[in-house]
This record gives C-alpha cells, sequence and structure tokens, in this order.
C-alpha cells in the first residue's frame, strides 16, 4: 500500500492509496505514526486525501480511530477527503463520519483547517 | 440438526414494543394501502408481506434463547433469556404436562440477560422433567441458584421439582451431547463468554454472543476463524455500530455487524445472521442495520457470497 506525504504551509496532507484491508492496515498504520506524532506534538492539522483508497476494512478505520483520538488529545484536527462513493458507504456503515470529519475534496479541508494551506494548494494547482 | 428456532433475540435487557410504535406501524401500513383495493384475504396478506419488518413485524424484545431442533426426541437450547419462556409453553403445549422431556441447554455465560429466563421455565417446576445445564464456568450453578434466592425471587431454587444437573464443559474438547458434537471457544467478554459450535449430519452451527471481536491480534482472529471454519450458519452478537465498538464501548464485550462480515468471509461461513440486538434499537433500525450490513457484505466480497439476515423472535432457519 503507497501513502504519498505532502507538507501544504502548516498541514501534512498524507494519501494512501489501493485496498486498505486487513495485512494493509499495519501498512497504514505505520506510514501515519511519524505523520501523527509530528502533527499531533505541533498542534497543526493532518489531511487525509482518501482520493486513492478503493476499500476500507474494520482494521483500517481502527487505524484511523487510533489516529484520531491521538491528534484530539493534543488538540491537533485530523480529516479525510476525497472519500469513494463505496469507501464512504463504509463510513457510513461503520458511523464512521462521529469519528473524524469528512470533506468532499482536500481543496475543502484545507479551506476549513488552514488559509496558508489553501493558498499553497491553489499554487500549485495553478 | 434441522433447524434453528429464534425465542429471545434481545441483547442485556428485555424489550416491548410501545402503544406509539405499534400505531406508527398501523399508520405505515395503512398509509402504503391508501388507493388500493384488496378483494380476498390472500391479497391483503401479499401487501402485508411486502411491507417488511419494520412495518408489518417486530424484531421482539425477549432475551437470548435459541432453539437447536435436532430431529430427536431431546430439546437443545442456547441460554436461558426470557425468550426460554415462550419456548416452555409450546414444549408443554406440545406434549402435555405430565410427559417427562429431556432439556439439553448451553450455556454462553452467566450474565443476567442471559439467565433471567430460568425462573420462568415452567419444565424446571415439573417432576420427571430432566434438566441439563451446559457450561464452562465455574460459577455456573451458584448463579441460577443465586438469582432465585431470596429477596430476588419468590420460588428457591432448590424448590424446584426437575432433575437439574450442571454438566461442565471443557473448552477445546469435543463433547457428545442429543447427537450433537459439540465444542466450546472462549470469549472476550467481562467475566468470560464461551461461543460453541454444533455439528450432526454434516451441518454446522456457530453461536457466537457476547464476545467482542477485535480482530486486533491476528493468532486470536486465526482462532476464531477456524472455530468458525465452513459454518453452515454462524449466529453473531453484531450489538453495536464498528464506531461505537471501537471508541466510547470499546471493552464492553460486545462486537459489530462489519467484524462478523469479516470473520465469516475468512473463514468461508454461508449465513451470517445478526443476533443481540441493542436493546434501544428499533425495528426499524435494525431493519436499517441489515440493510447496511448485507451491502458491506456485497463491498467486501472476495470470495463466495454470504447470506446475511438479522434474528428476530420466532424467526426459524431451516439447515
Amino acid at each position: 500500500m503507497d501513502c504519498s506525504i505532502r507538507r501544504l504551509a502548516d498541514v501534512v496532507v498524507a494519501g494512501p492509496a489501493g485496498q486498505i484491508d486487513h495485512p494493509n492496515a499495519q501498512r497504514l498504520q505505520q506510514a501515519l505514526a511519524p505523520l501523527v506524532d509530528g502533527a499531533a506534538a505541533a498542534k497543526t492539522p493532518l489531511v487525509l486525501d482518501f482520493s486513492g483508497v478503493e476499500y476500507i476494512s474494520s482494521m483500517g478505520l481502527r487505524v484511523l480511530m487510533v489516529a484520531a483520538k491521538q491528534m484530539r488529545s493534543q488538540g491537533a484536527r485530523i480529516a479525510v477527503a476525497a472519500l469513494q462513493p463505496v469507501v464512504e458507504e463504509i463510513f457510513d456503515i461503520a458511523r464512521f463520519r462521529y469519528v473524524l470529519e469528512v470533506f468532499p475534496s482536500v481543496r475543502a479541508a484545507l479551506k476549513e483547517m488552514s488559509a496558508p494551506a489553501l493558498a499553497a494548494y491553489d499554487a500549485v494547482a495553478q | 440438526m434441522k433447524c434453528i428456532r429464534f425465542w429471545g433475540t434481545r441483547g442485556s435487557l428485555p424489550i416491548a414494543l410501545t402503544a406509539g410504535a405499534v400505531r406508527n406501524k398501523v399508520i405505515a401500513a395503512l398509509r402504503g394501502a391508501s388507493g388500493r383495493s384488496f378483494a380476498s384475504e390472500s391479497e391483503i396478506e401479499a401487501y402485508v408481506d411486502t411491507l417488511g419488518m419494520a412495518v408489518a413485524g417486530t424484531y421482539g424484545g425477549h432475551s437470548p434463547c435459541v432453539e437447536i431442533e435436532t430431529g430427536g426426541d431431546e430439546y437443545v437450547l442456547c441460554d436461558l433469556g426470557t425468550g426460554v419462556r415462550p419456548f416452555a409453553q409450546r414444549a408443554i403445549k406440545r406434549h402435555g404436562a405430565a410427559s417427562p422431556q429431556t432439556y439439553h441447554i448451553f450455556m454462553s455465560h452467566v450474565h443476567w440477560d442471559h439467565i433471567m429466563g430460568f425462573p420462568f421455565f415452567t419444565p424446571a417446576y415439573i417432576k420427571g422433567n430432566r434438566i441439563r445445564i451446559y457450561g464452562a464456568h465455574a460459577v455456573l450453578e451458584e448463579a441460577f441458584r443465586r438469582q432465585q434466592a431470596a429477596p430476588s425471587f419468590p420460588v428457591d431454587f432448590s424448590a424446584l421439582s426437575a432433575s437439574i444437573e450442571f454438566i461442565h464443559l471443557e473448552p477445546g474438547q469435543s463433547h457428545g451431547v442429543a447427537g450433537l458434537d459439540v465444542s466450546l471457544m472462549l470469549q472476550e467478554h467481562s467475566g468470560d463468554s464461551y461461543g460453541y459450535r454444533f455439528s450432526s449430519e454434516g451441518k454446522t452451527v456457530i453461536y457466537t454472543t457476547d464476545s467482542e471481536h477485535k480482530l486486533t491480534d491476528v493468532a486470536e482472529t486465526k482462532r476464531f476463524v477456524e472455530f468458525f471454519r465452513g459454518a453452515d450458519l454462524v449466529i453473531f452478537d453484531a450489538m453495536y455500530s464498528l464506531t461505537d465498538s471501537i471508541s466510547i464501548r470499546a471493552d464492553w464485550g460486545h462486537s459489530s455487524n462489519i467484524v462478523g462480515v469479516e470473520l465469516c468471509h475468512m473463514a468461508g461461513v454461508r449465513h451470517l445472521c445478526l443476533f443481540h440486538h441493542e436493546p434501544v434499537s428499533s425495528d426499524e433500525t435494525i431493519a436499517k442495520l441489515l440493510v447496511e450490513t448485507q451491502r458491506y457484505e456485497e463491498i467486501s466480497r472476495k470470495e463466495n457470497p454470504l447470506l446475511v439476515t438479522a434474528a428476530y423472535d420466532g424467526m426459524e432457519i431451516r439447515l
């Protein structure tokens, strides 16, 4: 399972891709751990770009739950953006919208979380 | 094994439909019938059959009690929640009170909701009946005696006239009871609970309630997958949403519909039956849960399809 990492001003955008099933959930956890540690310590936002995620199992959702708890305990924000329709369905079935802020796109998440990060994102997009 | 019959499917606490809930069902049914005409009883029944459980039925409110119809003369039950009372009424009506019967009862654990039907289990009061209660808890007999001791109940356990035996089962071993091959497995639940695997005549049924499956321990997950392996039916504690089961209700000892689907897929199970319904869940909520679970099964399926149903009081599953 690949996981791209972008830094946009004060926001880290992590983009896992593929199927986050039971074997891949541990890889997601390993990829996110240093990002969550850093963002939680700095109290800066973390956005998970899920546009490349095709499926997520209960173990994958558990990884996100642990990350959300750590971020929240430090007063830092975490959000997930750009869910594919199937993954959006899984979030609804699992009642997972209570756990994470969900945005329709990475841009929408950045708009809510950080003006400098949004500016950086728009600059790259142009 | 011929059939599984559900007498109690609600977890933690028995519930009853309120007058308001019944009224809402009637209103919904009449609204749906607006403009229709019915020429016969069968047309009315055909219409009602289109309405679904949320409008035309109820999932019921008795606490856990499940009957395994073996095809033999002796009765086999799992747990003694309040569902055992209607079960006993049916058994007595069938045989008459004077005809001695044998009842084999397998206990998942001895929490209140799983034993509270026993003081109202009429066969226990009738001399000549034979009741064999199986389980792996050291406190099995004590739990039954204590719930009927003063001041909790007016009739002490010692006053029961039937022959009542408590039989300790060893997890990991195979036991032969009433023509069934029975094995059991320790589960994660406060005070421990045990899941049962029943096999006979090429059919296998798993009864796994009050069990928190976290799937975080690979070895533990494999253990359960092997226990479930190839089952025709898994009766599964799906009391909470996944989010609740891993957040505010983590370590409360129950599982979710999503984890049920995942375990059954891994084990090549044919039929998953959602069980131990949350007492605050309305019929609409459980009906929605069922549809969502069937959809998750489709999304996560890699091999053979898994039939998903939701248990209700009175439901029968032919094997």
